[in-house]
C-alpha cells in the first residue's frame, strides 16, 4: 500500500519503483514484512493547493511494538489497513488502540479488495464495531492495483488536521527511529512538535543528555534532502557525528542546548530485552570476527544487546538480548547474510529476577547463571497479557493450548457472531519455545496474537539439565516450570536423539533435575560405515559424498566426546518439527 | 601403463539393487557398436602415449553382445591404441547368457582372458530378492562350463546381507566358491542406493530391509574365510590368489589412467575426470562436441582426497612418504595428525610409512577417509 501511495504522489517514478520500496533490508523484501520503521515525505496537490504528507511505515510484529508506539506518537493520522481477506487481527487491535490514545485521526481501509476471497461486508462490520465509524468511511482499495489510492489521499487531506504546535516555542522533536550509515554515522528521525531547527544548531538529547551539533538536517524523501531550516510540523533527520545507535533512542526529545524545553516529549521508555540466547561462533576461532560483526548490528539495531559469555560447550561467546523471537531470528538471519557469520544459537530463555535469601533481587539471563539452590529464596518469572483473536471454530484447542502453557484465560468476548478475542494471561517463557508456531497451526493459521509484558510472578521453576555421556551442556540447560519437567526432559531426549548423528561410540542423552536422571535415550554407535563398491566412475561420487560428508562435521560441536549439530543446540524449538 | 573400459548397458532386465545406467531394449545395438567403435576411434590421443595393459567389458551386460561384435570392438582398439601383448582383458558376464557355445567360441576366437561373472548367491530366494535373471542351477552349470572351457583367469561375485540369505547360506555360498577353486572373488554388501527399485520397495514395505548387524556378521566370516583359504582381501571388497588380482581395477584403485568408453563410461587421465552422457540415443547421436555430460579438473585437494579415499582401502595402504613426496608437507602434516586416534583406536596399522585399515578398520573406511580429507 506504502508503494502505491509513493507512486501515486509521484515521489517514486515508475523507473525506480519496485515492490516495497521502503523495505530497503533483502530480509523484508523476501518475508513481505517490515522490521524497521521507514519515513517518507510525500507532495500531493488537491483543488490546485499543494499539501506535503509525511508517512510512516511501521512493522506490525509485536516484538516491535515500542517503536510503533512511537511512530503513531510522532502523527496526526493513521490508516487502518485491514485485510478484506482476514479481517482485523490481534495485532491490528493493539495499535489501533495506541493511534486511539495519541488522538489520532483513523481513517479504515479495507486493503485487497482486488481478491476473489475478500469479505467486504463481513469484515466492514469488524471494522464499525471496533471503531464506531459509519460504513461510508471504510474506504475499499488495493495496494496490488492501486484502486482506492485516490480516495484515501484525498481523506488524509480533510480529515487529518495539520500540526498543531508553535514555531515560536523552544524546540522540541520526538525521535522516532534512527539508521546507521557507515560514511555519516547514525543518522536520527525526529518529528518536530514545536520551535524550529537550524543547520548548525547546538542540540542535547533530553533522556541521554548527550549534546551535538547538527551537521546536516534535512527531509526525508526517496533520498535524503538536506535543508537549512526545519520547522514545527515538519518530519527530518538529523545528522550529528554521532558514532553508536546506543546514543540515539528512539522516543527521546531533542531540544536546544541554549533554549530547551520545559519537558520532554512523554512517552520515552528504555527498551528492556525480553529473550535472550547464546551465540557463539561456528568455529571457535571466530570469536573476535563474531564481537565485530554483532557490534555493527547493534549500529543499526540499538535494540539488541549482547554481553560476552562462556560455555564449557562452545567456549566463548555473547548473551544476547532480543525483543522477541522473531527479532532473535532476524538477528541470526542478518549474521549469515550480512557478515556471512556461521553462528549457534543456543536455547533462548526470558529474563528470571531471582530473590536471594538475603532478599536481594538478581535479573538472571542464562539458566547457567542461577545462583546456588541454597540461595535462592524465589524465583519470579515475566508474564504477559495476551489477545488472541480466533474464529470461534478454533476456541477449544486454544483454550487448551494456553492451559498447557501454564496460561489464565481472563477474558472471552465474542466480536461477532464467528470471531472471539480472548485475553490470557501467561507466563512470557512459555511462549518464547513453541507457542506461536502451535497457535497457528491448530487454527489453520487464522488465530492471531498479540501481548504486552505485564510483570513478574513467583514460579516453581527448576533448572534441567542435559547431559551427553555423562557430562552437562550447560548450553543445553533450560529454567522449566517443575510440572512439565518430565515431560519437558523426555521430549528433548528423544528429539535430541534424531538430531545428534550416530558416531563412534554409543551415545547417553540424559535429562536431569540435579542429580535426578529423569530421562534418557541412546544413540547406538556407527558399527559400519563403508561403501562396497569403488570403481572408475564411483571416485567422483564418492569424493564428493565424503568431502560433503567433511563439511558437515565442521559445522559441528564437539562436546566432550560428542560431535553435536548446530541444530541440535535449538532443540527446544524443533519439538514440534 | 593405462586401462580402457567399455561401458555395455543392455541387460535382459534390471537387478533391484543396480544404480548403474543400463537399457532394457536392443533396439539400438547396431548403432550402438557403431558409435563405441567411432567414439574409440575419436579419443585416441586422450591417453597420450600411454600403453595399454588391461580391457574391461562391463556392464550392464556385455555377454549381451555376440563374440564377432566383442571382437570387432577390440579390433578397433588394437587398431588405435598400442596394447601390451599379455594384457589382461576382462568380460563381465551373466549366468545365463554364457552356455557352453558361446564360451567355447570366446576361449577360441578372442582374445578375451578373463571372466567375471555376476553369480551373487547360489540360492534361488536370494536371486529372486536381487530380482537376478538366472537361477541355482545355471550358476553352479556356468561355472562348470567357463573351467571346462579353460579359462583360467575367472572372478565371481557374491553379495552378502541379503535379508534372505541366513548365515549357514552365506557360509555355504563361500564353500562352493572355494570348492570350485576360483582364483579370484569380489564380494559386496548389498547397499540400497537412492532411486532404486529396491529403495522403494523396502520403503514401501514390500521388502525386508538390510539388517546391519547381519551384514556385519557375513562380513567377518567373508574376512576369516578367504584369509583361511589363502586368499588376500587386496582390495575391501576383493580377494585373491598370488598372481589374480584384478589389473584392470587396481588401475583405478591405484590412482593410474584410464578412457572410458560408451554411455556414462568415466575416463581420468592423471589431471580431470570427465564422463560421457548417460543416454543410449544421445550416445549414439552423439560426436565429439555433445559426447561428454560432465568434466572435472581436479585440485591438488580433491586428488589428495581421491588418493585417501582408493588407497586406504588396499592392501598397498596410504603411504606417507608418497604424500610428502606428491603433495607437500602441508598434506603429510595432516595426514599424520589425523590418522594418529584411528592407531590409537585399532582402526589403523602402521608399518613404516605405510598405513592400512585393520580388519577393524574396514568397516569404518568411509568414515576414516572422510575425517583424512584435506578442506580447501
Amino acid at each position: 500500500m506504502a508503494d502505491r501511495l509513493l507512486e501515486y504522489t509521484g515521489t517514486v517514478s515508475e523507473r525506480d519503483l519496485q515492490a516495497q520500496v521502503l523495505d530497503d533490508m533483502d530480509i523484508e523484501r523476501e518475508r513481505g514484512i517490515t522490521i524497521k520503521s521507514h519515513a517518507i515525505q510525500m507532495d500531493y496537490v488537491h483543488n490546485d493547493e499543494k499539501f506535503v504528507l509525511n508517512l510512516i511505515d511501521t512493522p506490525g510484529h509485536v516484538d516491535f511494538s515500542y517503536e510503533v508506539s512511537r511512530s503513531i506518537a510522532a502523527c496526526e493520522g493513521a490508516l487502518l489497513i485491514v485485510d478484506a481477506t482476514q479481517g482485523i487481527q490481534a495485532q491490528t487491535i493493539s495499535n489501533l488502540y495506541l493511534a486511539i490514545e495519541n488522538d489520532l485521526e483513523i481513517i479504515p481501509v479495507l486493503n485487497k479488495m482486488d481478491l476473489d476471497n475478500a469479505m467486504p461486508d463481513e469484515v466492514k462490520d469488524q471494522i464499525v464495531d471496533l471503531i464506531g465509524c459509519d460504513y461510508e468511511d471504510i474506504i475499499e482499495a488495493s495496494g496490488k492495483t492501486g484502486y482506492g489510492v485516490d480516495v484515501i489521499l484525498d481523506s488524509i487531506i480533510h480529515k487529518v488536521p495539520y500540526p498543531k504546535g508553535d514555531t515560536n516555542e523552544p524546540l522540541q522533536a520526538l525521535i522516532f527511529d534512527s539508521v546507521f550509515n557507515s560514511f555519516r554515522g547514525i543518522i536520527a528521525y525526529f518529528r518536530i512538535f514545536n520551535g524550529e531547527i537550524k543547520k548548525g544548531d547546538k542540540v542535547k538529547f533530553v533522556n541521554t543528555e548527550r549534546e551535538y551539533e547538527a551537521n546536516e538536517i534535512g527531509v526525508l524523501r526517496l533520498d535524503q534532502e538536506s535543508r537549512d531550516i526545519l520547522r514545527t510540523g515538519d518530519v527530518g533527520y538529523i545528522i550529528s557525528g554521532i558514532k553508536t545507535s546506543k546514543e540515539v533512542k528512539v522516543g527521546d526529545t531533542i531540544t536546544h542546548l541554549n533554549n530547551p524545553c520545559i519537558s520532554a516529549i512523554s512517552g520515552f521508555e528504555d527498551v528492556k530485552p525480553m529473550v535472550f540466547a547464546g551465540i557463539y561462533p561456528t568455529d571457535p576461532d571466530d570469536y573476535e570476527e563474531l564481537r565485530a560483526s554483532i557490534e555493527k548490528l547493534q549500529l543499526n539495531d540499538a535494540s539488541l544487546t549482547y554481553e560476552p559469555e562462556s560455555s564449557m560447550a562452545l567456549g566463548f561467546g555473547f548473551r544476547c538480548g532480543f525483543l522477541g523471537l522473531l527479532h532473535m531470528e532476524i538477528i541470526q538471519e542478518r549474521l549469515d547474510r550480512e557478515f556471512n557469520m556461521n553462528v549457534i544459537t543456543t536455547m533462548p530463555n526470558v529474563s528470571y529476577n531471582v530473590v536471594t535469601n538475603k532478599n536481594e533481587i538478581i535479573e538472571v539471563h542464562n539458566p547457567s547463571g542461577l545462583p546456588e539452590h541454597k540461595y535462592i529464596d524465589h524465583i519470579e518469572e515475566p508474564y504477559i497479557k495476551s489477545q488472541i483473536i480466533t474464529q470461534s471454530d478454533f476456541i477449544g484447542p486454544i483454550i487448551k493450548l494456553c492451559l498447557d502453557k501454564r496460561g489464565e484465560l481472563k477474558n472471552q468476548v465474542y466480536l461477532s457472531t464467528s470471531r472471539v478475542e480472548l485475553t490470557v494471561d501467561m507466563p512470557l517463557g512459555e511462549i518464547v519455545f513453541d507457542f506461536y508456531d502451535k497457535l497457528k497451526s491448530i487454527s489453520k493459521g487464522y488465530a492471531s496474537f498479540d501481548y504486552h509484558i505485564s510483570g513478574y510472578k513467583p514460579a516453581k521453576l527448576i533448572k534441567l539439565d542435559i547431559l551427553l555421556n555423562g557430562e552437562s551442556v550447560d548450553a543445553l540447560s533450560t529454567l522449566i516450570h517443575f510440572d512439565n519437567a518430565y515431560d519437558f526432559g523426555k521430549r528433548i531426549c528423544s528429539k535430541l536423539k534424531e538430531l545428534i548423528p550416530r558416531q563412534q561410540y554409543d551415545i547417553a542423552i540424559q535429562a536431569a533435575i540435579g542429580a535426578k536422571i529423569i530421562a534418557r535415550e541412546t544413540i547406538k554407535a556407527v558399527r559400519k560405515d563403508v561403501t562396497a563398491k569403488c570403481y572408475g566412475g564411483d571416485i567422483t561420487r564418492k569424493r564428493k559424498l565424503l568431502e560433503k560428508q567433511k563439511k558437515g562435521k565442521k559445522r559441528m560441536r564437539q562436546v566432550g566426546n560428542v560431535e553435536v549439530p548446530q541444530q541440535a543446540f535449538l532443540v527446544v524449538l524443533k519439538l514440534n518439527d | 601403463m593405462a586401462g580402457i573400459y567399455l561401458h555395455i548397458p543392455f541387460c535382459k532386465q534390471k537387478c533391484h539393487y543396480c544404480n548403474f545406467y543400463t537399457t532394457g531394449s536392443l533396439k539400438y545395438r547396431d548403432d550402438f557398436v557403431k558409435a563405441i567403435k567411432l567414439e574409440i576411434q575419436s579419443r585416441k590421443d586422450y591417453l597420450g602415449s600411454n600403453k595399454i595393459t588391461t580391457i574391461y567389458f562391463g556392464g550392464g551386460t556385455p555377454s549381451m553382445l555376440s563374440v564377432e561384435e566383442l571382437n570387432e570392438i577390440l579390433e578397433t582398439i588394437y587398431g588405435v591404441y598400442d596394447v601390451e601383448p599379455n594384457s589382461e582383458i576382462t568380460l563381465e558376464s551373466n549366468p545365463d547368457d554364457i552356455d557352453f557355445e558361446y564360451l567355447a567360441d570366446l576361449k577360441k576366437h578372442s582374445p578375451i582372458n578373463r571372466l567375471s561373472i555376476g553369480i551373487q548367491s547360489f540360492f534361488d530366494d536370494d536371486l529372486k530378492y536381487l530380482h537376478r535373471v538366472h537361477d541355482s542351477k545355471r550358476a553352479k552349470k556356468c561355472i562348470e562350463n567357463t573351467l571346462k572351457v579353460g579359462f583360467e583367469n575367472l572372478t565371481i561375485d557374491l553379495i552378502y546381507g541379503i535379508p534372505t540369505l541366513t548365515n549357514d547360506k552365506w557360509t555355504e555360498n563361500l564353500k562352493l566358491f572355494f570348492d570350485y577353486n576360483i582364483p579370484h572373488l569380489s564380494s559386496y554388501s548389498l547397499t540400497v542406493e537412492p532411486k532404486t527399485a529396491l529403495d522403494v520397495l523396502i520403503r514401501k514395505q514390500r521388502f525386508a530391509n538390510i539388517d546391519e548387524k547381519q551384514s556385519i556378521k557375513h562380513f567377518n566370516t567373508l574376512i576369516e574365510q578367504t584369509d583361511k583359504n589363502s586368499y588376500v582381501n587386496y582390495e575391501i571388497s576383493n580377494f585373491a590368489k598370488k598372481g589374480f588380482y584384478s589389473k584392470h581395477n587396481s588401475i583405478y584403485w591405484l590412482g593410474g589412467h584410464y578412457i572410458g568408453f560408451g554411455p556414462s563410461a568415466h575416463s581420468y587421465n592423471g589431471l580431470s575426470r570427465q564422463w560421457n552422457v548417460m543416454n543410449m540415443k544421445k550416445y549414439c547421436n552423439s560426436d565429439s562436441s555433445n559426447l561428454i555430460k560432465e568434466k572435472e579438473v581436479l585440485s591438488e585437494s580433491q586428488m589428495y582426497n581421491e588418493y585417501i579415499l582408493t588407497s586406504l582401502r588396499t592392501s598397498w595402504g596410504c603411504d606417507l612418504e608418497h604424500i610428502y613426496n606428491v603433495f607437500g608437507d602441508g598434506y603429510s602434516e595432516h595426514f599424520h595428525k589425523t590418522i594418529i586416534p584411528f592407531i590409537e583406536s585399532g582402526k589403523i596399522l602402521k608399518r613404516g610409512s605405510v598405513y592400512t585399515l585393520t580388519n577393524a578398520g574396514k568397516l569404518f573406511a568411509d568414515g576414516i577417509a572422510s575425517t583424512l580429507f584435506f578442506d580447501i
